[in-house]
């Protein structure tokens, strides 16, 4: 199990040690499937995937694990309240064009919710604007201003403002830094605004 | 769809197959049929491959589509010149794996290749039966699939495969013996026909009809109304292709010649393509199964007949795991199709996985080689072969 889950993203790492063994999981975004192949194997995770892209999601079914082809906003639409217990939004909602919509989407059909996403304040994406006057463009956010899918920027305080407009509420947050390909990293307790390349927040519904 | 059907690349087979049937049904206890009527005795032509376990948890059942036999897959003797219709899916080793799973492949209530159909005698008269032969519906085809397996001793299927109306036998299966199945996989197919689907089958039912020689049916001491069947065999392969598929295959060229013969001859290639078709089907069907399926394909309507014509309703019954796959190019059923049922699937909870598989061959598509398709369903049988097993 150590292996196999040094084999994943630093940041799918501490999403995978949130989740509840056993329980019913839906992955948006899923992409080849890695994190709920590993959350079948070692937490017997009754889980799904939503994925777009075709090859994609045949990897996820090659590997046995349950997917459908599709775009997440229409696809969350058909499920019934709290089917699941986690609905997870891994490094989606910067991509995402009404994200007030998927989070409440996302808590409707699931009691807790995992959203996940690169942190625009961080020091070296602060730097870069300030020193070269270009649009950043960093490991986590690799792309030309022209050829990104990332339409939206987001820090980490963004996101803690984003929940008490939209009214959710975050239960757990972890700042963390990525090395070697985001596959190891470290958790950010010092100024995470500053350091952390990604938050990761478990939400939920107020009341619940 | 047999113009596909060629020799394995890598000769990979399941070998030497038979072709074998199993009666039942027999007065006075016949087929209690979905219009009331009953049939007996009833014969269903069967093909197995591979072995059944010991605890018979590897059955396949795969269903085939309108013109289709139980013949799915290796030879029936050594000098057969072709395999079976989905030998490239069905072999040791393939997307659906003979070394594991026991495969059973009948041919369809209504047909003409070896089950009763409208061209085998009817006891009574011993005549063939003609439009004396009950309307069969995609039910029909099932429960006489269910008598099989039962005589088999097959408690549970791990998982019921088929494409177009063997998609509609798929989800038949999972909502009238939700019990017994513990995955389906339906391809290319839909849980009610469109309009259009109904018109194209409409057409070609006109086409038989029209033809002199069908006699109402009664046809089967002189001369078959070979030509109404051929123009209706055409009619189904356009719906088979797509306008890509087409351009790509035949696009303008001409058949054999430099230049356009200004007389009603076959000039264009796809002209003589469908010419070609139509007359080597006749050889092979007969005209009254090919009227009595696309009818029963026509009637099929899931939601009405298990779900007070709702789908969220219909599949309430099932239990099974279900792989969902649809065709990018596919006109006669369409992706949204898939999607409609995918959507029922979900607001029962129930565990399905979907893929729209990019492919410019039409509804043909299911049927052809294809890499992804294979990996799809061998991925998924192993998942819910291993989770039944647990």
């Amino acid at each position: 199990m150590k292996t196999e889950i040094k084999q994943m993203r630093f940041e799918l790492q501490i999403i995978a040690s949130w989740i509840e063994p056993g329980s019913k999981v839906l992955d948006l975004g899923c992409g080849e499937g890695e994190l709920l192949y590993f959350l079948k194997k070692n937490k017997q995770v009754d889980g799904t995937g939503i994925e777009r892209v075709e090859s994609k999601v045949a990897r996820c079914i090659e590997k046995g694990v349950p997917v459908l082809q599709g775009d997440i906003n229409e696809e969350i639409q058909d499920y019934p309240d709290d089917t699941f217990d986690y609905v997870i939004l891994s490094q989606t909602l910067q991509q995402v064009y009404e994200p007030a919509m998927l989070i409440q989407s996302q808590l409707r059909i699931g009691k807790k919710g995992i959203v996940s996403f690169p942190n625009f304040s961080c020091w070296n994406v602060r730097l870069q604007l300030l020193a070269t006057g270009y649009a950043p463009i960093t490991k986590q956010l690799p792309y030309e201003w022209y050829d990104t899918p990332n339409i939206r920027v987001i820090t980490l305080k963004d996101f803690r403002k984003f929940s008490k407009e939209v009214g959710f509420k975050i239960i757990k947050e972890v700042a963390i830094n990525t090395q070697n390909h985001d596959r190891s990293g470290g958790v950010i307790k010092f100024l995470p605004t500053l350091f952390a390349t990604y938050g990761i927040f478990l939400i939920g519904k107020y009341g619940s | 769809m047999s113009e596909y059907i060629e020799h394995d690349k890598n000769n990979v087979t399941v070998g030497l197959v038979e072709k074998k049937s199993y009666t039942f049904a027999e007065p006075p206890n016949e087929m209690i049929m979905e219009s009331g009527s009953r049939l007996g005795p009833v014969t269903i032509a069967y093909e197995t491959c591979g072995q059944l376990n010991d605890d018979k948890s590897n059955a396949i059942l795969i269903c085939h589509a309108l013109s289709g036999d139980s013949h799915v897959a290796g030879y029936y003797s050594e000098d057969d010149p072709k395999p079976g219709w989905w030998d490239i899916m069905v072999g040791p080793g393939k997307g659906i794996d003979t070394d594991k799973y026991f495969i059973v492949c009948s041919n369809i209530l209504g047909s003409c290749i070896g089950s009763t159909g409208p061209c085998t005698y009817n006891p009574k008269t011993v005549e063939p039966y003609g439009l004396d032969f009950p309307v069969v519906t995609v039910g029909d085809m099932v429960k006489a699939q269910k008598a099989l397996l039962d005589h088999f001793g097959i408690k549970k299927i791990l998982s019921v495969i088929g494409g177009s109306i063997g998609g509609m036998q798929v989800l038949e299966w999972c909502v009238s013996y939700p019990e017994m199945v513990v995955s389906a996989i339906p391809l290319a197919t839909t849980t009610r026909h469109s309009a259009l689907a109904i018109a194209f089958n409409e057409v070609a039912r006109q086409a038989i009809m029209a033809d002199p020689n069908w006699n109402n049916g009664d046809y089967y001491s002189g001369a078959e109304p070979d030509l109404g069947l051929a123009v209706a065999r055409m009619i189904g392969h356009i719906t088979y292709l797509s306008d890509e598929s087409m351009r790509i295959k035949f696009g303008r060229q001409l058949q054999d010649k430099s230049d356009i013969s200004y007389n009603f001859d076959a000039d264009f290639q796809v002209e003589s393509y469908l010419r070609y078709q139509g007359a080597k089907f006749v050889q092979r069907f007969d005209a009254n199964s090919f009227l009595y399926i696309t009818k029963a394909a026509d009637y099929y309507d899931l939601e009405k007949r298990h779900g007070n014509g709702s789908a969220v309703e219909a599949f309430s019954k099932t239990r099974a795991k279900f792989l969902v796959v649809s065709f990018t190019s596919d006109w006669l059923y369409p992706t949204y199709q898939s999607r409609t049922m995918v959507q029922a699937m979900k607001k029962n909870g129930l565990d399905v996985s979907f893929c729209e598989i990019e492919a410019e061959w039409g509804h043909d598509a299911f049927l052809l080689p294809s890499e992804r398709l294979t990996a799809l369903v061998k991925g998924f049988l192993e998942r819910v072969y291993n989770e039944n097993r647990n």
